[in-house]
Parts: structure tokens; C-alpha cells; sequence
């Protein structure tokens, strides 16, 4: 299966690892990536104000392009998800921002939100399939204890994301489980690192990435995973005291698919 | 509350799309926000008191800076009062006034380090600039 692919700005620069063991991974999944020729960054925060027009046309623009090629749009960073199927959303539920957005770009085909948006995660979920995933890993991660680290923007707000239950998922846990290793349910992994503070207020972000290493160290794991550069860098960097891995989850799957090697 | 604030009251719940008195009072969003130790204003403070048409003290207001925009707050609420989109237009209520940006280009290189990606400046210049 083919999807239009949008990275975004953030995994062409310092989130290359998400991005390039995605890629090796879906290779050997027989799932084809082809990313959008023309994409412009969604701007990482989506914009909540229903006056808000100009902040959402970068994600329509891309939306559009899917539509266009014909295909589902494939997402991987968590706050370029998270943009780009919220605006989705206001293209099909408001009828305001659908008609402004429309006479501003006119395309040559209304776009009124027809583009279904897929996270990388929810591709092997329903696309692969855990149960076919786990018969194509190579070298399972057998003893292996990783903590999924959700995050906010993958799961809020649960009636427009749809990922999963937003207060009891399951997803990453199904994943990790999937590729050999065992997870560990942290308290925290669903509540927010705080990343989106590191320019405003470094301790706040420090105060709330410290909690969630912290949770995942005396839950004993060994690694925690995430699928936000914001969520790695912060619980990676930011984080003081006891300090676990941060790694993306698209690396542990590479690795299990035995396809790490290759790219590095 | 003077007319002024009677007129941002009804924008701010006209863009953020809120209806304040749907509100039941009861604390959950304060109750789950992870700013909350940071802020002067709380969630449920934003709510009661854009209602009561007290904008000049939520303009001021540190919470506008310090909300995470983690959408707890929208999840958690039994009443889909939905907070976390109040603040935001408060916020805008600041921001699009004529040289009022709360985050200008010139601060960025202090800030930088090597790690730091780019999607915390991008949700940086979102948040806080027009
Ligand atoms: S969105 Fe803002 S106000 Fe709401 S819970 Fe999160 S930090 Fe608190
Ligand atoms: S959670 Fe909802 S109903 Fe409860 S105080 Fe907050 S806004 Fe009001």
C-alpha cells in the first residue's frame, strides 16, 4: 500500500532518526512512503481561535496534495498529526473556516475535508497489523523493558483524534509487545512533558520531564519511547536526576525488523 | 466591568467558541492542569471569570504564557467547557495588538542549543507572536 507521506520540518533536522527509520521499516513492510513534492511546515501548535484562518492553510495545502494524489496522508511526527488532522476536522465540521479557506486558495476542487490522516503508529496498527508485524521481526527485542511515553498530542482531544482511548491506551504497549519486548505501564504517559515550555519557562519544562523519567526509572524500564521530537529532547535533555533513554519508536522497530544496521 | 472589557468578553467567547456558563464549578480542569503551581489564574478562574466580564486582570494574567496546551483540561472537563480554548484567546487578545509579540526573533539565538529541535521554536513563534 502506497500513502502520501508528510514529514515535517522537525525530521528533516534534528528528528532524522524518526524519520529514516521509518522509512528502512516500511520498506520492509511493504508499505510505501511517498512523500508530498511540496509540503510547508504545519506549525507545530494547532491553532484553536475559529477566526483563525491563515495558521491552518499550510495543513489544507498538504491535505489537499493527498486528495489530489489520491491517497491516505501518512504522519509521524505527533504535533504535525495532531495540526493536520484537527484542521481536517474544522474542514469538515466548520462551515465558516471550510468557505474561507476555500475562496482563499481556491483550488480547482473544493477540498472539504475528504483526506483520511493516518499516524505512522496507526498504520501498523490497521494497516500491517500487530499480529503480522510480530511475524516479520527478525531479531525480537526479547528482554527489553520499555515504557511508552504517549505524550498529549497524539490522544487530545479524543473525539477528534480517534488514536485510541485517550485516558487507557493501548497502542504503544501493543506495539512494543509486537516487536519482542515487554512494556511497561508508567503513570505519566499520558500526561504532558511540559516541552512546549523549554523557550518559555526551562524549569517548568525540567519540573515536568523529571516526573516522567522518574516514573518510567522506578518502573524499571529500560528505555522510554515517544513519537514527538518536543517529548524527546525534553525528557531527554531537560529531564535531572535518574535518566532513561528517550529513543524514537521507529528505531526499536527498525531494529527489530533487522534493518537498522543498514541505514546507519 | 467597563465596556471595553464587556467587548473583549464577548470576542473572547466568540473566537475561542465557548459558552462559560455551561460550567458546573466543579475544579477538574485546575485539577488535572500541569501548569497549575505556575499559574496565577487557573483554568476554572478563566472560565468564571471570563463570564463575569473580568478581562483586564486575565490580560495580565502569567497563565496566558504558561498554559502547555496539553488539552487535558478539554479532555477532562464533564461539561465540554473546553478552558484550554479561552486562555488561547485571551492570549490572541494580547498578541495581535500592533507590537505586542511576547516572543521576538532577536531572543531566539540566546536560547538555542544544539539538541533543541525545531518544533519548539515554530510552537514558540505560534503561541506567543503574530
Ligand atoms: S491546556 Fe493549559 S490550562 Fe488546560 S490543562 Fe493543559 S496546561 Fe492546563
Ligand atoms: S472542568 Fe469544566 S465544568 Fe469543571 S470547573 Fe472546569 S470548565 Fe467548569
Amino acid at each position: 500500500m502506497t500513502f502520501s507521506y508528510y514529514p515535517g520540518c522537525t525530521l528533516k533536522t534534528k528528528a532524522k532518526d524518526l524519520d529514516r527509520y521509518a522509512r528502512s521499516a516500511a520498506a520492509a513492510l511493504g508499505v510505501e512512503m511517498a512523500e508530498l513534492p511540496e509540503w510547508q511546515c504545519c506549525g507545530a501548535v494547532y491553532p484553536q481561535a475559529k477566526d483563525e484562518i491563515a495558521t491552518k492553510l499550510s495543513a489544507v495545502r498538504a491535505l489537499m496534495a493527498a486528495r489530489d494524489e489520491g491517497r491516505e496522508l501518512l504522519t509521524l511526527c505527533s504535533a504535525c498529526h495532531h495540526v493536520i488532522k484537527r484542521v481536517n476536522h474544522d474542514m469538515v465540521s466548520d462551515e465558516n473556516i471550510r468557505t474561507k479557506v476555500n475562496n482563499y486558495l481556491k483550488p480547482e476542487v473544493p477540498y472539504t475535508g475528504e483526506t483520511k490522516v493516518i499516524h505512522y503508529l496507526e498504520m501498523l496498527r490497521d494497516t500491517v497489523g500487530f499480529d503480522e508485524l510480530a511475524k516479520r521481526v527478525t531479531r525480537p527485542l526479547k528482554g527489553r523493558r520499555i515504557a511508552a511515553y504517549y505524550g498529549c498530542m497524539l490522544l487530545r482531544p479524543g473525539n477528534v483524534m480517534g488514536f485510541d482511548d485517550p485516558e487507557n491506551p493501548r497502542i504503544m504497549e501493543d506495539f512494543i509487545r509486537a516487536i519482542g519486548a515487554e512494556p511497561v505501564v508508567i503513570a505519566y504517559r499520558n500526561e504532558c512533558c511540559g516541552g512546549y515550555m523549554t523557550l518559555e519557562n526551562r524549569a517548568l519544562a525540567q519540573k515536568k520531564a523529571t516526573t516522567v523519567v522518574d516514573a518510567a526509572a522506578s518502573a524499571g524500564a529500560d528505555t522510554i519511547v515517544t513519537a514527538c521530537p518536543l517529548c524527546q529532547y525534553n525528557l531527554d535533555v531537560n529531564a535531572v536526576g535518574e535518566r532513561v533513554p528517550v529513543l524514537y519508536f521507529t528505531e526499536l522497530l527498525a531494529e527489530a525488523l533487522g534493518v537498522k544496521e543498514a541505514e546507519a | 466591568m467597563s465596556f471595553e472589557e464587556k467587548e473583549m468578553a464577548e470576542n473572547i467567547k466568540r473566537i475561542s467558541g465557548v459558552n462559560p456558563r455551561k460550567c458546573m464549578k466543579c475544579g477538574k480542569c485546575s485539577g488535572t492542569c500541569p501548569a497549575y503551581e505556575e499559574m496565577d489564574y487557573h483554568p476554572h478562574e478563566f472560565v468564571a471569570m471570563v463570564e463575569k466580564g473580568r478581562i483586564d486582570e486575565l490580560l495580565a494574567s502569567k497563565s496566558i504564557w504558561t498554559c502547555l496546551s496539553c488539552f487535558a483540561c478539554v479532555e477532562r472537563c464533564p461539561r465540554s467547557v473546553e478552558p484550554a480554548k479561552l486562555i488561547e484567546a485571551v492570549r490572541l487578545e494580547v498578541i495581535r495588538a500592533q507590537g505586542a509579540n511576547h516572543l521576538k526573533a532577536v531572543q531566539i539565538p540566546e536560547l538555542l542549543d544544539e539538541k533543541l529541535p525545531q518544533q519548539a521554536i515554530v510552537s514558540a513563534f505560534r503561541k506567543y507572536s503574530k
